[in-house]
């Protein structure tokens, strides 16, 4: 058990920094997601918390210690990675001692913990199997019963539900979830999934492009989003930017609403007026497409039982003034 | 559905395998063939006779002292090879795989020794430990050390092992870095993580993923070790001295062609040519099975 604090955290390749200073105080069992598109430096972010990658500047402490010096080992953390990153020449009892073994724990110390996580992961019929024997939402575990037995502050998941299908991702989602209350222990979880994001998360960190855009609980992040970025990142369909010339406000400026706040009202009503292109009903919401003045187009989420409005039509489109998002043209919540 | 081309007469596809064929006919079962038959018979000095000896060349190389001494001299000279060259490729290739920048001229550099024949190496070699003019053989003699191979068995033995060893190192080498990047850099990492430093690393996980890499090059090098280093053997040493570097294949020239002996001489490659058989089967056995993890 232990809190993470990252301080004006940097990462540079020679001359080129993709990290620009992350700072976030983690307490103790808190769940944290790091999401944001590929590229953003979210796994850089993760990597440098677990010690594998050097850290250029900043500080990370663990519990109050400072351990950018430490290696890897030294730092009481377990990761889960991307492609599990089991040892293929070993079985999946073999796979989870290792680390104690390397300890060099009691024999029968070691047997009572791998055989806890093999009960609490149901791997009980597979200790034998070596990992090309197993499924990939077995082998998922395995890499998870890998962490657990260590006992460690602080698991690090790097995005560990990418290669799973869609089904056993929202199985796997609630076991972390269930497993990392159960134990209490501190998480630092990278994924490019908001839903992931969004379900998980105490907090979470939404990256740009090496930047912490905003942190904060999920639907926090959601109703009050600080940059544009994150308004169109988290939340889909994504949120309707509008020009705000269009609607009377200062040019340059921005106008962002979501697709649930904006509802379709008769010609000549609301605030602006849209063409109709294509509706999707989906059955219990309908989405709808439609193009405004200036060619900005715009998503209206209503409920399936309302009408939907014929291709090719002219409405009206009206939101209340508070669920107007303003951004500056350098992309800041006004 | 695999597609696979399809000839409708026998004579265009026999016309386009009869080279290969021709080639392996003549170059390889016809001198195999010879020399089995030879290894019957007891040709006289001139060869103008021969006659039939049945299996007495067998028999007689069995129960030759010299033979046996061969023998062990190819043993103990084939493992020396196989473990210095494989032993320092796979040291060079760990540290290329670690190496960021530069790693491409320092991979380059490490393949230039396979390039060179190994007569060509044998020579290298020997003029450098000539014991006359020899530049390390001068430096040894400095330090106060007499090197002189062509009297000393275990220096002769050395400088053949070093030499044949040279130029195998690049060869064994581009296999195991080859292995050694095929091997995930999560699964390392995540070893790390779990406690294990860099030797214990190598000893439980990285070893053990190259395995079928490594039990490849054994198989390659003794049989590198056995047959082709008679050019290395050959300039440096002539199997001298006291018959100390003879190993079997240089033995086969040394009675054949030197001493004149043809019946043994072919009998001896009879005995060859079903060690190498064993080993190429042990090759093949493994090839298909790999050695699984």
């Amino acid at each position: 058990m232990a809190t993470v604090s990252l301080e004006s955290l940097k990462k540079s390749y020679g001359k080129t920094e993709v990290i620009h200073g992350v700072d976030i105080e983690i307490s103790d069992g808190e769940f944290i997601v790091i999401v944001g598109p590929s590229g953003c430096g979210k796994s850089t972010l993760l990597r440098m918390v677990a010690g594998l990658e050097g850290v250029s500047e900043g500080e990370i402490r663990i519990d109050g210690q400072r351990v950018n010096e430490k290696e890897p080992m030294d730092r009481d953390i377990a990761m889960v990675f991307q492609n599990y990153a089991l040892y293929p020449h070993m079985s999946v009892e073999q796979n989870m001692a290792y680390g104690l073994k390397i300890a060099k724990m009691p024999k029968a110390e070691i047997n009572a913990r791998v055989a806890e996580a093999a009960e609490l992961l149901q791997l009980e019929p597979y200790l034998k199997r070596r990992p090309r024997q197993l499924s990939g939402g077995q082998r998922q575990r395995v890499a998870m019963g890998r962490a657990i037995v260590r006992r460690p502050s602080v698991f690090l998941f790097d995005e560990p539900l990418s290669n799973l299908d869609a089904k056993l991702r929202v199985q796997m989602r609630l076991e972390i979830k269930n497993l990392q209350r159960e134990l209490g222990v501190t998480a630092l979880y990278v994924t490019h999934d908001q839903v992931e994001a969004m379900t998980l998360a105490d907090r979470m960190i939404v990256m740009n492009e090496g930047v912490a855009d905003q942190i904060g609980a999920p639907l926090e992040v959601y109703a009050n989003p600080q940059t544009e970025f994150v308004a169109g990142f988290i939340g889909s369909p994504p949120t309707n930017f509008i020009e705000a010339e269009i609607l009377g406000a200062p040019a340059g400026t921005k106008i962002g609403i979501r697709p649930e706040h904006v509802a379709i009202a008769p010609v000549g009503q609301g605030r602006t007026t849209g063409l109709v292109l294509y509706a999707e009903p989906l059955g219990a919401e309908t989405l709808i497409h439609l193009t405004i003045a200036g060619g900005n187009a715009v998503t209206v989420r209503q409920d399936g039982a309302v009408a939907i409005p014929s291709e090719g039509e002219q409405v009206g489109l009206s939101w209340r003034e508070d669920d107007e998002m303003r951004f500056d043209a350098s992309g800041r919540r006004l | 559905m695999e597609k696979r081309v399809t000839f409708k007469g026998i004579w265009l596809p026999l016309l386009l395998a009869t080279p290969q064929m021709l080639i392996t006919a003549i170059f390889f079962f016809y001198p195999a063939g010879q020399a089995v038959w030879q290894s019957l018979f007891i040709p006289d000095p001139f060869g103008l006779s021969m006659q039939w000896v049945g299996l007495g060349n067998f028999e007689f190389l069995l129960s030759d002292p010299y033979y046996r001494a061969s023998f062990a001299t190819t043993a103990v000279f084939s493992i020396l090879v196989t473990l210095v060259s494989m032993g320092v490729a796979l040291y060079l290739a760990v540290l290329a795989d670690r190496l960021i920048k530069g790693s491409g001229t320092y991979r380059t550099l490490l393949i230039w020794p396979y390039a060179v024949a190994p007569a060509v190496a044998g020579v290298l070699w020997l003029f450098m430990f000539n014991t006359r003019v020899g530049v390390v053989t001068w430096y040894l003699g400095q330090l106060g050390y007499d090197w002189n191979h062509v009297l000393n068995e275990g220096e002769a033995m050395g400088l053949v092992v070093v030499a044949s060893s040279w130029g195998r190192i690049s060869y064994n080498f581009l296999f195991f870095l080859a292995g050694l990047q095929a091997i995930p850099k999560s699964v390392i990492e995540a070893a790390a993580i779990d406690g294990a430093r860099f030797w214990t690393r190598f000893r439980t996980i990285v070893f053990p993923l190259l395995s079928p890499t490594t039990f490849f090059l054994l198989v390659v090098n003794i049989v590198y070790a056995f047959f082709e280093t008679f050019g290395v053997i050959h300039t440096i040493t002539s199997g001298g001295p006291q018959q100390a570097t003879t190993i079997l294949v240089y033995k086969v020239y040394a009675d054949g062609f030197v001493g004149q002996d043809l019946g043994s001489s072919a009998a001896q490659s009879v005995i060859l040519l079903v060690i190498v058989g064993i080993l190429t089967i042990i090759q093949f056995k493994f090839i298909e099975r790999r050695v699984h993890y």
